[in-house]
């Protein structure tokens, strides 16, 4: 029972999330990010490190140091709502995969008393971190935001060979259902050739069958001021209710894969 | 085959047009059941109360005004002006004579009333000087308990004022065999009657007067039988010619008799549900198990060809309709606590009978249904929910929630079931149990519940502990000791539980009055023939007919108590950062935000009283001048400063909603200093009392009359609704609050707890947001959990939340994944929630 006592560091755990994998989920946000996506809307998850951010006026600690047993507490609270709906943890960040140990041992802690899994994450790390995941992990939620490596750097800092290469791979791992989910963001990839080159590559990843279009949206502005950033695309408005319908045809046209708008 | 039929039935365009007459114009104030009765009360003073109440229901029914509205298929109307109230002086009359003026104009449910309705009512109340409910029910009081209530500490006003109702009779046995089956039984028990039985006039005295009641109520449908006929003579349109014709049929045959088909059955429904509320006055008198009572003349229809289900729908939606055409009008405070025109008339669907089988079938769907097409707050729907509950059942509910009516309440049979057997009932007829009102569950037609007895601020007894039993300078309770001299939190946990039960003993004091009053002056034979075992006991429900007996009133404010119990254990006695004292002075100035007109009007009533006390004459402009001058006192600057810091530091206590064992924990302990003092008394009708712990919408208005809270709410702000935790004080989200709430103990509250939910409707929205939101209710519901019910944000209200935010300082908003109070949130910010919003479903 080791894992219980691995160390990681989170910035949130919310109760009650209904839009990322199946049932009433408890997330647990992991603090650190690889990527420096432009549109995030969670800004205080990209710095590893503990910062302070202004939050209603009052300066408020962002990260927290935990081990896998303090989070499972929390956890365990909302069981009976996971038996109901068929709910259960879900790690987000950030990106989990920076903290390996402690995404792997937190999984594996809710698995050992029968909590199903998940994780949001882009896959961008060494195949062999996610490999050690993957035994306990149920449901991979899985970014692709966009098939053009070059653009794909300009907007979040890296490109995208890493992430496609494992997303083949997760396809191929019989234990972890894998889902794809593309943030929808004006400017950037929201244009039916964008999107439709994600469906057609999505499409091929073996055991894949649903994809789901997450619209832009800005309830994270207000935090980059919080940290003395700049929001660095003031100007976009999320996308129009009858823009993403006709994306979501546009999935539906060139893939067979099953599309949603949202979580 | 499936056992039900679980698809939508469309809506007729009959009901669209049945609404909009229902709504054209603002209800007025009709008076002809005042000038009715009081006509024939002056006639029968020499006899006993039971034939004087008989005698008075009959000249009405004989008598009354009667209308059939346009394109109505169900008839039976109380007042020729839509959604119109009568008035019912024997229980009191002198508030609305006072509000004359202003009951137009009111902000809680106005009703217009012309200058002749005045005129007529002002002669009838004339008769009832020293006549009414009320007034003998303040002689029965004693001045303590006067005392109390003028002090606000709780107010009994909904029966001190009206009528009881909260009632569900046995509309299965008017449906079956009619008033003249019950004639029968009736004429039965008076021939075993001997003139020379202990109890021969009492019992002889109600038996003759249930029969004069119905017979009046057989005779008033055949006056429906030819209106309608005349009506069909002079009409032009064959269709509705047809329709009024098949009307005076139904009426001719029912009540009177047994009900021989399912429309038929509607209209007898219909007649009893209208009758009962111009007996008396009370309201919530619930319409319970429809879905069964009704079940065996819509499945025997149906089955034999008679019945389409789109006609049955019909009937239903109209039924639904005219649920809403009842209305009743309340004094101005009142009207505030039950805002909305409500007379809770609540209809139960689902459940299991009485051998534990789930008895869900096709009306049970049917009646949400007809919720979503009427789309009116009556009848209040609810949901029997246990572990055999179909999901189908549930899906159809949530998909109802999800419009934003507030509907259906769901309700906890794995909750409710134990606690009706602990309070004395059979296992059949607990599983039988429907649910009163807002949330009190009983056995229909064996119950006299007295659900809605009172409403008690549990908030009040602690300002007596500040107070040392003093309220605006005058002793109104037991003196506990100073605070400032208590050394333990149990010595003050122990104040605040003796003031507590001093002033429980007044509340059952004040409750006993009322309920001797009602007895005294206003039985009710009409009702009591649908109650067992009146008729065999030879008595109305209100001499104690009734199998079981309860009173019923509730305490509100529980998680106020809780948390401000928890902040003082903590701040005061563990870690020592404040004295009582300092508490104390920080209540009295309301935590240096000044005072309001209330407080100022206070303080300067005292000082008048004072000044006069030494015989200075003090000028009503002199007092206003007062007054101003207390608002615009601004306190120095350093002791405001510790007051902020005082309320800083009680903001970062832990509390109650937010799923900490610790706090939960407490707050059960809390809800207990009200629940288990009130099992110990008991009531006129030889029955029992029990707890409520809902305050229906009076946590608003009796919020404004009490001072600031050791919890940091400030003094005359709304107190926390039912057990939901304070506003904006549950910071983890849905599941932690119910988790919390669930750890109260709800079985002990047999009268019923609240629990209201907020939510955005995108997490409602699409299969799976109906599937987690059913999951919710299960799992609120697996940990004892015993009622919920919703409110969808609709973009209304988030507009309003824009212009008004000090009014949302507790609206959450979840969209995908992400939550935040939406007031905190910039105003674009807010413009995209709004748009998502319109696009939840």
């Amino acid at each position: 029972m080791d894992y219980l006592q691995t160390k990681g560091r989170i910035f949130d755990i919310q109760r009650y999330s209904i839009h990322d994998g199946t049932g009433i989920r408890t997330i647990c946000f992991l603090k650190g990010c690889v990527l420096r996506c432009k549109w995030c809307c969670n800004p205080e998850s990209q710095e590893y490190g503990i910062q302070e951010m202004i939050v209603r006026g009052k300066a408020k600690v962002i990260g927290q140091d935990v081990t896998v047993a303090e989070v499972m507490e929390t956890v365990e609270k909302d069981r009976p709502y996971y038996n109901r709906s068929g709910g259960g943890l879900t790690l987000s960040g950030g990106e989990s995969l920076c903290q390996p140990e402690f995404a792997r041992d937190l999984l594996h802690a809710a698995k050992a008393v029968g909590i199903n899994t998940a994780m949001e994450s882009m896959a961008c790390a060494k195949w062999e971190v996610i490999e050690q995941i993957l035994p306990y992990l149920d449901h991979y939620l899985m970014d692709i935001k966009h098939m053009n490596s070059a653009k794909h750097k300009a907007f979040t800092g890296k490109g995208n060979e890493l992430m496609l290469g494992n997303a083949r791979k997760i396809a191929s791992y019989r234990g972890t259902r894998l889902s794809i989910r593309v943030p929808v963001i004006p400017t950037f990839n929201d244009s039916p050739e964008e999107i439709r080159d994600i469906a057609v590559f999505a499409d091929k990843l073996p055991g894949v069958d649903d994809i789901y279009l997450l619209p832009y949206h800005r309830l994270g502005q207000d935090k980059y001021e919080g940290l003395g950033r700049k929001y660095e695309l003031p100007d976009i408005l999320p996308p129009e209710p009858e823009h993403m319908h006709m994306l979501k045809k546009v999935v539906e046209t060139s893939s067979k894969l099953r599309c949603q708008i949202g979580g | 085959m499936e056992k039900y039929y679980t698809l939508e039935i469309p809506k007729t365009d009959r009901i669209p047009k049945l609404v909009e007459h229902l709504y054209a114009k603002m209800p007025e104030i009709e008076s002809a059941r005042a000038r009715l009765i009081t006509e024939s009360y002056k006639e029968t003073e020499a006899l006993p109360i039971v034939m004087r109440r008989a005698k008075a229901f009959e000249h009405i029914l004989d008598n009354i005004p009667i209308i059939i509205r346009e394109n109505e298929l169900i008839v039976g109307s109380t007042t020729i002006a839509p959604r119109g109230c009568q008035t019912y002086p024997e229980f009191s009359y002198k508030w609305l004579e006072a509000e004359f003026e202003t009951v137009a104009t009111r902000k809680a449910d106005p009703f217009y009333i012309a200058d002749q309705t005045k005129r007529e009512l002002l002669e009838a109340d004339a008769y009832w000087e020293g006549k009414t409910t009320s007034e003998l029910a303040t002689s029965l009081m004693t001045e303590a308990t006067r005392k109390a209530i003028e002090h606000n500490i709780f107010t009994p006003g909904n029966y001190f004022y009206n009528g009881v109702g909260h009632v569900t009779v046995q509309y299965d046995k008017v449906l079956a065999v009619g008033y003249e089956g019950i004639i029968a039984q009736v004429e039965d028990e008076l021939a075993k009657c001997d003139p020379g039985d202990q109890d021969y006039c009492t019992r002889s005295q109600f038996l003759q007067a249930v029969l004069i009641s119905c017979r009046a109520v057989v005779r008033y449908a055949l006056r429906y039988a030819e209106l309608a006929e005349k009506e069909a003579a002079a009409c032009s349109d064959g269709g509705r010619k047809q329709e009024l014709l098949q009307i005076a049929s139904n009426c001719r045959r029912v009540p009177a008799k047994g009900a021989t088909s399912f429309y038929e059955a509607c209209q007898s429904f219909w007649f009893v549900q209208q009758l009962l509320q111009i007996e008396s006055s009370g309201h919530s008198i619930s319409p319970g198990r429809f879905d069964q009572y009704m079940y065996p003349y819509y499945k025997k229809d149906l089955d034999s060809g008679r019945l389409t289900r789109e006609f049955a729908q019909e009937l239903l939606d109209c039924i639904w309709v005219k649920l809403n055409d009842l209305n009743k009008c309340r004094d101005a405070a009142s009207a505030e606590g039950f805002a909305g025109y409500s007379l809770f008339q609540n209809l139960i669907v689902g459940g299991q009978d009485r051998d534990g089988n789930d008895v869900t079938n096709d009306l049970s769907f049917m009646c949400i249904t007809a919720s979503k097409h009427v789309f009116l707050p009556q009848p209040s729907l609810s949901i029997r929910v246990w572990n055999k509950t179909p999901h189908a059942l549930m899906l159809k509910a949530a998909d109802l929630t999800r419009t934003g009516i507030g509907l259906p309440a769901y309700y906890n049979d794995e909750v409710i079931i134990p606690s009706l057997l602990n309070m004395g009932l059979t296992m059949e007829d607990a599983r039988e149990y429907n649910i009163i009102g807002c949330v009190e569950p009983q056995k229909a037609g064996k119950t006299e519940g007295w659900h809605d007895a009172a409403f008690y601020n549990m908030c009040r007894p602690l300002e007596l502990v500040f107070s040392n039993g003093y309220d605006k300078g005058e002793r109104i309770s037991i003196e506990t000791g100073r605070v400032e001299d208590m050394t333990t939190f149990e010595e003050f946990y122990d104040a605040y539980k003796k003031q507590m039960n001093y002033n429980i003993s007044l509340l059952v004091n004040a409750d006993n009055a009322i309920d001797v009053a009602h007895a005294t002056r206003c039985p009710l034979p009409f009702l009591s023939c649908m109650v067992d075992d009146c008729i065999k006991r030879g008595k109305t429900v209100q001499e104690g007919g009734a199998v079981y007996n309860f009173t019923g009133p509730q305490g509100f404010g529980i998680a106020n108590m809780a948390d401000s119990l928890y902040a003082v254990k903590k701040l005061v006695f563990e870690e020592k950062k404040v004295t009582l004292a300092e508490y104390k002075r920080a209540l009295a100035m309301n935590y240096g935000q000044g005072f309001d007109e209330i407080t100022a009007a206070e303080i300067v009533t005292q000082i008048v009283k004072e000044m006069d006390a030494k015989g200075m004459e003090v000028g009503e402009d002199q007092i206003a001048a007062m007054i101003a001058t207390v608002m615009s006192e601004e306190l120095p600057a350093e002791e405001k400063k510790k007051y902020e810091a005082l309320r800083a530091m009680i903001d970062e206590v832990p509390k109650f909603g937010n799923d900490i064992e610790e706090v939960d924990m407490f707050a059960r302990d809390v809800a207990y200093t009200y629940t288990r003092p009130l099992l110990h008394y008991r009531n006129p009708r030889g029955g029992q009392f029990q707890a409520g712990l809902y305050p229906v919408s009076a946590n608003v208005p009796l919020g404004a009359q009490t001072g600031a809270t050791p919890d940091g709410r400030l003094a005359h702000t709304p107190v926390a609704d039912g057990v939901s935790p304070s506003a904006g004080k549950d910071v983890h989200g849905p599941t932690a609050a119910a988790n919390s709430v669930s750890k109260l103990d709800h079985g002990i509250a047999s009268n019923g707890t609240l629990f209201n939910q907020k939510f955005h409707p995108t997490a409602l929205s699409g299969e799976k947001g109906l599937e987690n939101f059913v999951a919710l209710i299960r799992s609120y519901f697996d940990q004892k959990g015993s009622h919920m019910q919703f409110n969808v944000v609709d973009r209304e209200t988030l507009l309003d939340a824009q212009k008004h935010p000090e009014k949302y300082a507790h609206l959450v908003v979840r969209v995908a994944g992400y939550s935040a109070l939406f007031t905190t949130l910039s105003k674009s910010l807010q413009d995209d929630i709004i748009r998502r919003t319109e696009q939840g479903f």
